[in-house]
């Protein structure tokens, strides 16, 4: 009875610091450099040969590599970028493995398109897995807007309008789609147009992402027509005075502006000499094509959160 | 049914519990609620859709493994223990041992079932807050599962009145890989000429079509399932285990059990 006492006590005790010396060695072994990133590695790369060995159990597969596929760009997000080396080739087998698993196609397209070191900066096959969701899933009238979204950002208005226009002839197709088709065949690369892409994009989904990244792009937009206009009064104002203004202040007790004016944060606009405005806080305003302060690198990670 | 037949399935399905092959719950339980937890944090948009893969999958394969390891035991395990003797020597009949087998084993495979149904509709309506009608198709799913089983332990039965249990679960595990490929199998018959097409042919009508009975993404996407595919899968599950047991009973009857 004593010996059996003594061979538990031994054993639990052995389990226990055994087990305890594991997970501190396996922290070591985290922390050694590794000698190849198993990372950028994808061990079988063909969607048929997986669909054929997962038995027909493919869609918890496309779930498990659609899980994958945002670890690897969320991770690679946080190292700051890089070639997104296996983006493409994981959103291909999930989608392959189960053509109607949407978010892949509507946040897979976004991750492609995205410019580096944000995105793969792949417009390419942005369009090309999007144009295979549609094939896959062809009453689906989000998949068209958003395929109108990546040639949209491409430039390419023609195609966009296409897409929006076959996108708008779905049955329960959202109405702006056809005032989008129209829109971007007339005015393709109007702030106007932008604005309405984003807005709609805003209003129509329940995605607290999306939204924030529609909300930020529409701030951007803003701030666009913001500085845009303001530079133009402080053109106006060195015509009737022959100088640039120092500072907004001047610009208030002259009457050309009513106060100091504010980006869509709150936060006041500065001015610089030689008459350019640009935001005071350029981090928490992503998206900017104007206001930006010279040499200003934008960061790997679009701050789209407005809280401090 | 027959009273004896009903008591050896009252006592397969006994003897399976006190095997504690529902331990398996457990395990599934853990499993089902880590996914409806976890999934939603580091994924995007799939938590129903995981629930419902992870769910349907770990009940189908807990209970094809269920179906061939107790299923291959069957016989050979109350030959070793010489319990085959003590029934066979009272007024039962060997087809009647073999029926009453199956019906044990597929009986705890829906009582199995039935509490994993449980624990996939719990996680659902965990993740989406509220059960909607479309989810309805998870129950046909599942019947599909129960399906797959019934095929299953019909197969396991036949190679144990046979064969030794570990040949046994080896047939019985190839014959449910080559069966999730039926439908590539016919495909190929299809493709090829003379005598490679007959002999693809037959091959693809011998083994069972699981492939058929695999409708877990189109439920996960909320597709219906057509009623005429529901009825036709039946009757072929119904045919084919018929076919399977009756193979089993002409071994068994002719096995010299001395």
């Amino acid at each position: 009875m004593i010996r059996s006492r003594q061979v538990t006590a031994i054993a639990s005790t052995v389990l226990v610091c055994s087990m305890a010396m594991a997970a501190l060695l396996l922290r070591k072994v985290d922390e050694a450099p590794p000698a190849a990133s198993l990372q950028q590695m994808l061990y079988i790369s063909s969607p048929k040969l997986l669909k054929r060995l997962c038995l027909g159990y493919e869609g918890l597969l496309a779930d498990i590599y659609w899980t994958r596929t945002v670890q690897y760009f969320g991770s690679k997000h946080r190292q700051g970028g890089g070639t997104y080396k296996l983006l493409w080739p994981l959103l291909n087998i999930t989608t392959q493995l189960d053509p109607h698993l949407i978010p892949a196609y509507e946040f897979g397209g976004t991750f492609l398109i995205a410019k580096q070191p944000q995105g793969a900066g792949d417009p390419g096959k942005a369009i090309e897995l999007v144009q295979y969701g549609t094939q896959m899933n062809p009453n689906d009238w989000h998949l068209f807007y958003d395929l109108a979204f990546i040639y949209y950002d491409q430039k390419d208005y023609r195609h966009a309008a296409d897409a929006f226009l076959r996108g708008s002839q779905l049955p329960n197709a959202h109405p702006f789609l056809k005032i989008m088709a129209a829109q971007m065949a007339q005015h393709g690369g109007d702030l106007k147009t932008a604005r309405m892409m984003w807005s709609a994009t805003y209003q129509t989904t329940h995605d607290k992402m999306i939204q924030a990244n529609a909300a930020a792009h529409l701030r951007a937009i803003q701030v666009d027509e913001d500085v845009a206009a303001i530079e133009q009064l402080v053109q106006t104002y060195r015509h009737r005075t022959g100088h640039f203004p120092q500072t907004f202040s001047e610009m208030v007790s002259s009457n050309f502006i009513h106060g100091i004016p504010l980006d869509p944060l709150g936060h006041p606009y500065r001015l610089e000499a030689g008459g350019r405005v640009i935001v005071s806080d350029p981090d928490d305003l992503p998206f900017l094509n104007q206001g930006l302060p010279s040499g200003y690198v934008s960061k790997a990670v679009p701050k789209l959160s407005t809280a401090n | 049914m027959n009273a004896r037949i009903l008591h050896i399935a009252t006592n397969t399905f006994r003897e399976a519990v006190r095997d504690r092959v529902l331990y398996n719950l457990i395990a599934f339980a853990l499993l089902m609620s880590a996914a409806a937890v976890l999934v939603g944090q580091i994924s995007i948009h799939i938590e129903k859709l995981v629930v419902i893969n992870l769910g349907l999958t770990a009940v189908s394969l807990f209970g094809i493994v269920i179906a061939v390891f107790i299923g291959i035991g069957l016989v050979s395990k109350e030959i070793d223990k010489r319990t085959l003797y003590t029934v066979l020597s009272r007024p039962v009949r060997r087809w009647e041992f073999i029926a009453g087998k199956f019906l044990g084993l597929a009986g705890t495979l829906v009582v199995n079932t039935f509490f994993m149904a449980i624990g996939v509709f719990a996680a659902l309506a965990y993740v989406s807050h509220h059960l909607e009608s479309a989810d309805l198709g998870v129950l046909v799913a599942l019947y599909f599962i129960v399906l797959q089983f019934v095929m299953i332990t019909a197969l396991a039965l036949l190679f144990s009145s046979f064969s030794t249990p570990i040949f046994s679960a080896i047939f019985a595990f190839w014959l449910f890989v080559i069966g999730s490929f039926a439908q590539d199998l016919r495909n190929f018959a299809a493709m090829a000429h003379g005598i490679t097409r007959f002999l693809a042919t037959a091959a693809a009508y011998l083994v069972p079509n699981f492939s058929a009975l695999n409708v877990i993404s189109q439920v996960a996407h909320g597709e219906p399932v057509p009623h005429r595919l529901i009825l036709l899968n039946t009757t072929y599950v119904l045919v084919y285990s018929a076919a399977v047991l009756s193979g089993a009973v002409l071994i068994f009857e002719r096995r010299n059990l001395k």
